[in-house]
């Protein structure tokens, strides 16, 4: 009993770092990111000990300057849920992870440890869940602060995050429904499948229309542009307009850390999760005949990497949409989701359900 | 079933004055139905400074810093207006070269203003990417004006009878190599606004206004072309040498802000090929040390060799001054400025050569000389980068203008803005806004 909690309990540090990590560095990267697409420098001024390193250590400086700056509450504002606000935001955020699998089965000292913290057959469920409660935080942000603007925002993040939660949730109807499991770890080993043996049998390979609207959608939950009217700087300057110091970097590393756990999901829903393209426990079987073997523990590590490797390339779509498009007006918003998306997402339902009655389970 | 009311009530806001959308300072009191503006209420004068009743403390070229600070985003136009008006006073012309000067200055900063109007809308609706191409490009035609006039926003580079000094030598090819890089970053922003969707449905319809309207506000430039009316202060009241120049007016069709950003991207390539035929027509005038003089000497040797009688081997040949003492080169002058002794300051060589130089000097400088035009009025518009710019100014003979109003090209149509918010949704503040491109400095004076 000892041992697995240990394990646990190693696997939740490990992805709790790791998560907050990568949000971290998200920071540093997303403003080099656009730096090169801005023709600018980006961050490059923080150093230790005169070591710079083109500024990767912006996210620690940005951090202490976070815990230094003064913690304000407005006059007239709540100062329970004020202060509430961002840990609700921050806490579901986080507390999503533990349903991501992020490797395959690791064969330690004779036990099987899954790689993922938590195993729930109903993880996406229960991701779905946290990512919810997440805009309690948001909500309580805008009606706490007792500022116009923050109020303007919480109603915005609202009703955006409301309604493309529910065309988030109905485009991945037909992904469940193709593999006919809720839980993510079934889900990632079910995509390890290949069409004639070649082309791996992905999610976006048997549901290219909705890995589309799951991805638009996501990324309208992320609150960020085109989809940061909640934010929305120029206009209403966001529904954390009345937050400083950590209180407000709390808020702005949950955007980071729903960015990742948007491209986390992507990964396992629509891009193989940990699979690698034809990695099998046993080894590597190209479709051309060769194959090369490799040890448990390489097959385990290389699907982790792989793993990374498509969460990082989504995280760096995410920052080039962001950079390049301008943001949705309200009704436009709402037009897009509800008269768009919502529609097509359930005609994909409707197809996908059709074409598993008539020519049964595709796998 | 009983019927329930419920309570609702608009909400009061207030959008500035230190709001990231309104530039400089403006305040705007918005009544919001949910998200849609009931009704708008403009606040401005953040930014008085009393330009006006400075100018008459001043003298007359005393004013031009004054006018830099009028639309500090195209201060050439500011410039330039000001002056035409004090010339029209004075009943003189300035030199062909000078006009082209002004002109070409005056169709460089039109770019950098739409640029920067154009980028700011952009920012604010969230592509920030548009922003920063705009404020390279910017930078390419800034550099052009630093060069030209030694500063980047507080320019002064025209003077009542002239501009300060010429063209630097090789201004031709640089501004051709920054006409060119400006044109590559206007197609990239070009595909990057004009037909993306959101850009597109954000600009479309918001902020519109009629024809009738907006010649009822007495709104000028970009905003009423938009609407499809033609006037422009070029066209319609051709000055300086803008008759000379092929250029069109682009016009609008429903006066809302995609047009307006149709109409102010189209203006930008007409203002550029207009720079172009000013530096193909420019009339040649002296540049740096012409031809003619010989290498310039130190003075001391000149001296000594003038002492010594060897007058023909410094003939022609210019002394070599102080690099601070303005107009070591300006045999330069009378390319740009008027040979007219009232106005223009004289050569330095001139002022410490001979007396009439001399005089011409102090006559100029000194308190309670200065230029003096004749009693009178007169009005002067020139096409600002946002509409006509006006100046009236009135002379009672003396060395200080007796009263000078600006006719800011801005400031109608800020009059109309609660108009154009009405009815419109809080997110189309910041379109509309920009459109309007409200400039501090120009507006509140």
């Amino acid at each position: 009993m000892t041992g697995y909690f240990l394990i646990k309990l190693a696997l939740a540090s490990v992805v709790f770092f790791g998560v907050l990590n990568l949000a971290g560095l998200h920071t540093w990267v997303e403003r080099k990111q656009s730096a090169l697409m801005q023709d600018r420098i980006g961050a490059n001024r923080a150093s230790i000990l005169g070591l710079r390193l083109f500024g990767i250590f912006h996210p620690l400086a940005d951090a202490v300057k976070m815990f230094t700056k003064e913690d304000f509450i407005p006059a007239g504002a709540d100062r329970f849920l004020h202060t509430l606000a961002p840990f609700v935001s921050i806490f579901f955020a986080l507390a999503a992870f533990a349903g991501i699998p992020f490797g395959d089965r690791l064969a330690v000292g004779g036990q099987m440890i899954e790689l993922q913290v938590a195993k729930i057959d109903v993880a996406l469920l229960y991701i779905f869940a946290m990512l919810s409660l997440g805009i309690y935080g948001v909500i309580l942000a805008g009606f706490a602060s007792r500022s116009n603007y923050a109020m303007l925002g919480s109603l915005r993040a609202c009703a955006q995050m409301l309604s493309y939660e529910i065309v988030l949730g109905v485009s991945i109807i037909g992904v469940v429904m193709v593999f006919g499991t809720l839980d993510l770890q079934e889900m990632v080993r079910a995509q390890g499948k290949y069409f004639l043996g070649v082309v791996p049998l992905w999610g976006v390979v048997l549901q290219p229309a909705a890995f589309f609207i799951f991805l638009t959608a996501a990324l309208a939950e992320t609150k960020r542009v085109p989809f940061d009217l909640p934010e929305g700087e120029s206009e209403i300057v966001g529904y954390f307009v009345e937050y400083s110091g950590m209180k407000f970097g709390m808020f702005f590393m949950t955007d980071f850390i729903e960015t990742v756990m948007v491209a986390c999901l992507a990964t396992t829903l629509f891009f193989g999760g940990w699979q690698v393209p034809y990695l099998r426990p046993e080894g590597f079987f190209f479709p051309w005949g060769a194959h090369l073997a490799v040890s448990q523990l390489t097959y385990v590590l290389l699907g982790v990497g792989a793993f990374m490797l498509k969460v990082i390339v989504f995280c760096w779509l995410f920052m080039t949409i962001r950079w390049t498009l301008p943001r949705f007006r309200y009704d436009q918003l709402m037009h897009l989701g509800w008269g768009i998306l919502f529609p097509i997402s359930l005609a994909n339902v409707l197809v996908t359900g059709l074409v598993l009655a008539c020519f049964g389970n595709a796998n | 079933m009983t019927e329930q009311s419920l309570e609702t009530r608009d909400m009061l806001l207030n959008v500035g004055p230190a709001h990231p959308a309104m530039h400089g300072i403006v305040r705007i009191i918005t009544r919001l139905e949910a998200e849609v503006i009931r009704e708008a209420d403009v606040e401005i004068g953040y930014l008085h400074r009393g330009f006006e009743k400075m100018s008459e403390e001043v003298p007359f070229n005393g004013v031009i810093p004054y006018t830099d600070r009028l639309n500090y985003v195209s201060p050439l136009i500011n410039n330039m207006g000001y002056c035409m008006a004090v010339e029209k006073l004075l009943g003189l012309t300035v030199p062909e070269r000078c006009h082209y000067i002004r002109v070409l200055m005056s169709e460089i900063s039109r770019v950098c203003d739409h640029l920067t109007c154009i980028g700011a809308t952009a920012m604010e609706l969230g592509a920030f990417t548009v922003f920063l191409y705009m404020i390279k490009a910017r930078e390419f035609l800034w550099e052009l004006v630093e060069e030209v006039t030694g500063a980047r926003l507080t320019i002064s580079y025209c003077r009542v009878g002239g501009v300060k000094a010429d063209l630097p030598g090789d201004f031709a090819g640089r501004a051709q190599e920054a006409i060119r890089q400006t044109r590559e970053v206007l197609k990239e922003v070009d595909k990057l606004l004009t037909r993306n969707r959101i850009f597109v449905d954000r600009m479309k319809a918001t902020g519109k206004i009629t024809q009738e309207e907006a010649v009822s506000y007495g709104i000028t430039g970009p905003f009423l072309r938009s609407t499809g009316v033609s006037f422009d202060v070029r066209k319609a009241q051709p000055y300086a040498i803008y008759d000379r120049l092929k250029f069109e007016v682009p016009l609008g069709v429903h006066g809302d802000n995609l047009d307006r950003y149709y109409v102010r991207m189209e203006e930008m390539e007409q203002a550029m090929r207009m720079v172009e035929q000013c530096l193909a027509q420019m009339p040649p005038g002296p540049v740096g040390v012409s031809p003619e003089t010989g290498e310039p000497i130190p003075a001391a040797e000149m001296v000594d060799k003038a002492k010594r009688g060897e007058i023909h081997s410094i003939a022609g040949r210019a002394a070599v001054t102080d690099p601070t003492l303005e107009g070591s080169g300006q045999s330069a002058h009378p390319a740009i400025g008027a040979a007219e002794k009232r106005v223009f300051l004289p050569p330095k060589e001139d002022t410490y050569g001979n007396i009439e130089g001399l005089m011409q000097h102090f006559k100029l400088v000194m308190f309670g000389h200065g230029i003096r035009p004749p009693k009178g009025e007169v009005y002067f518009p020139v096409e600002g980068a946002n509409g006509e710019l006006g100046f009236y100014v009135v002379s009672d003979g003396s060395d200080k203008a007796y009263r000078v109003r600006v006719r800011p090209p801005c400031f109608t149509i800020m009059a109309a803005l609660p108009r154009l918010l009405q009815g419109d949704m809080m997110a189309d503040v910041v379109p509309t806004f920009g459109s309007v491109n409200m400039i501090g400095g120009e507006l509140d004076r």
